[in-house]
């Protein structure tokens, strides 16, 4: 039983993370309908923020977190304008292939500039953990769920109940009925992108210090974020809150009860599942075709 | 206009020959290391080992009255591209002996090509028991495989009164070799086999295989795998207030690395290494330790990677004493030669004996192996 129990523990700290991995992908997607394949890199590039501003520069910690939020919307931004403007238009393949382009180009750019000799992040979190009963977890990984949990609730707050959210909304239901209305959907694009990236770079952040920053470390990251947004169906931000933590539970309690070995299969099982018998996603509502 | 960029043209051609032709006079080694990727780390160690190496031959004259020259590819930790990487080295840059590939999966993966090309190739960092015993007549291993390093620690585990062990390995030929052959072990002696727990190289977050273990009823637990993972386990398993005891094998641990990124953690822990840079003087070779360690350090590198840079520095001076043996830079004589090699390593003499089925024999040297224990965040020896 009180396996049992560290494995729940283990799950939400685990789950937060993977939504907010999610979160900033499903959104990119159902607003642009782009796939974004330089999530992974944003992750890293986040991480690399940290790195950067907590062991070379030698500032505060938590100083560091909205410096690589800023950082992420700031690149995000810049690769919407550079790359995806002047796409805009033209069929996914096209775009799919130049974001491709995108993330290998700064996967490179990172080898090049780090090496590829793993960094880790010092963090100002005692090493003792924080024992309850049977279970304990460490205060790093709680303050990354609590952080984690408070970057969705803005980003929910920020989709739901701004006008700039609303705009959002409209855009991804019709953009030419949103253009018809007065809403500018160049700079809407501009900012979904941004918003994106910036939680993709704040996971990353996040992440870095609990594990070690390298220049692939985006990669499974990415591969899992796609796993979640798939599982939640594509562009359903509330869905992929859920596929994290659904695709976390899997990972530990596979990893738990059935083997180790297979831990990261686990959530591509459940996947393969879901497209299979409810290719939409698991929280996808009706939709209007064509 | 035209003549300027005639100039130019000529100036280019020159430079290509003289380069070629100066290329020419060196020895070329091929280094297949992971430089990116799970290993990083550790094959970053070994290649700067050895390139003291290089240096060190190249500044008392050379091989053969020619300068080495290591021709480094990284195989990003992935054995589809360790065996690409040797392939490469072999067939266009036209090298006539490798080092390689740090990890076990690697190694086996490249085999196939040195049968293919004929190439011999000194393993320095690999353990899986199958590089020396499928046949593999171009294969010349300094490390130990793990069943040497199981029988190592076999006059140990009465001392340190072993009831039930778990295992936490890498999910590989490295790994899952290891846990082979220290249960071998163990079971002889009468010691209880728990949990057989893997995790992928890539992984980074290994919580639930050892909160499974935390709650499981052995008392110790033996983990093999490199640097970067290790520390990660040593920190959650801090974080998830795991006291058991921790031993590691494999030599890529790193154990000042450890302590410095584990903390508390690390202490009481104990380590299967093969080289002992703490204390020079206990090694088989004081002296050549000491010059290592002194241009190790010399060079900026942190004093943690020792334990896996030296096997890097003996590796390229292995395969110097073979091409000098051999007489000339040829795969085939350089093979031959590797046989009557006797070189003084870092971790013992380094002698090749046949291993493996009868008529294509591996070479394997016998390495020394150490258990090392971290008390108060100090290495400290533990006699076997």
């Amino acid at each position: 039983m009180s396996e049992f129990l560290q494995h729940l523990v283990n799950m939400l700290v685990l789950g937060g993370t993977y939504a907010l991995l999610g979160i900033g992908l499903t959104l990119i997607f159902g607003i642009m309908n782009v796939v974004n394949f330089t999530h992974g890199v944003l992750y890293t590039f986040g991480a690399y923020i940290m790195f950067i501003v907590v062991q070379q520069l030698g500032l505060n910690f938590f100083l560091a977190l909205p410096v690589a939020v800023l950082a992420g919307w700031l690149l995000g931004a810049a690769i919407e304008l550079t790359l995806l403007r002047p796409l805009r238009g033209s069929d996914i393949d096209t775009t799919m292939l130049v974001m491709i382009g995108a993330w290998i180009a700064m996967q490179s750019g990172a080898l090049w500039i780090w090496g590829g000799v793993a960094k880790s992040v010092t963090t100002p979190f005692p090493e003792a953990p924080l024992v309850l009963g049977p279970v304990s977890v460490s205060w790093l990984r709680l303050f990354v769920l609590a952080a984690a949990a408070l970057l969705i609730l803005v980003t929910y707050l920020l989709i739901n109940r701004t006008s700039l959210g609303r705009a959002m909304r409209a855009t991804f239901q019709d953009h030419d009925t949103a253009a018809l209305m007065g809403v500018n959907v160049d700079m809407i694009y501009t900012s979904t992108f941004a918003i994106g990236s910036s939680l993709a770079a704040a996971a990353g952040a996040l992440l870095g210090p609990v594990y070690v920053i390298f220049p692939q470390m985006g990669d499974l990251a990415a591969v899992k974020a796609f796993a979640i947004v798939i599982l939640g169906g594509l562009g359903n931000i509330t869905g992929a809150v859920i596929g994290g933590f659904i695709l976390a539970l899997a990972e530990e309690l596979g990893a738990g009860y059935v083997s180790s070995g297979y831990r990261d299969a686990m959530g591509f099982l459940i996947i393969i599942a879901v497209l299979i018998f409810k290719p939409t996603g698991l929280f996808a509502r009706a939709e209007r075709v064509g | 206009m035209t003549r300027a960029l005639g100039l130019v043209r000529t100036i280019a051609l020159t430079t290509a020959l003289v380069g070629g032709a100066a290329g020419a006079q060196t020895i070329k080694i091929g280094v297949n290391e992971p430089l990116t990727g799970a290993f990083a780390a550790s094959g970053t160690y070994v290649v700067n080992g050895a390139k003291i190496a290089a240096d060190e031959i190249n500044a008392k004259g050379g091989v053969l009255g020619k300068k080495i020259e290591l021709v480094i590819e990284d195989n990003k930790s992935n054995p589809t591209e360790a065996a690409a990487v040797a392939e490469k080295l072999i067939t266009s840059d036209k090298v006539p002996v490798l080092m390689g590939a740090w990890g076990s999966s690697l190694t086996l993966a490249v085999m196939p090509k040195l049968m293919e090309y004929e190439t011999p190739m000194v393993v320095e960092t690999s353990s899986s028991g199958k590089i020396t015993t499928t046949g593999n007549p171009f294969i010349f291993r300094i490390s130990p495989p793990s069943a040497v390093e199981a029988a190592a620690f076999k006059g140990i585990v009465d001392k340190l009164a072993l009831k039930k062990v778990d295992f936490l390995v890498i999910n590989n030929d490295w790994g899952r070799g290891t846990a082979e052959d220290f249960s071998k072990m163990m079971k002889e002696k009468g010691i209880a086999i728990g949990l057989v727990e893997t995790m992928d190289q890539g992984a980074q977050d290994m919580s639930a295989q050892l909160s499974k273990i935390k709650s499981s009823d052995s008392e110790t637990v033996i983990v093999t795998t490199a640097v970067d993972q290790l520390t990660l386990i040593f920190k959650q398993a801090a974080a998830l207030g795991l006291k058991k005891r921790i031993i590691t094998t494999g030599g890529s641990q790193n154990p000042d690395q450890i302590i410095a990124q584990a903390g508390a953690a690390a202490n009481g822990t104990m380590h299967l290494t093969t080289f002992l840079p703490w204390f020079p003087d206990k090694t088989p070779n004081p002296e050549a330790t000491n010059y290592f360690i002194t241009e190790w350090k010399k060079r900026g590198f942190e004093f943690a990677g020792c334990t896996e840079s030296f096997r890097g520095y003996d590796g390229i001076r292995t395969v110097a004493a073979a091409i000098e043996k051999a007489g000339k830079a040829e795969p085939a004589a350089i093979k031959a030669a590797f046989w009557d090699i006797n070189i003084k390593g870092l971790n013992g003499d380094i002698v090749f004996r046949k291993s493996g089925p009868e008529g294509k024999e591996s070479g394997q040297s016998q390495p020394n192996v150490y258990l090392i224990e971290i008390n108060d965040g100090k290495v400290g020896m533990k006699t076997l």
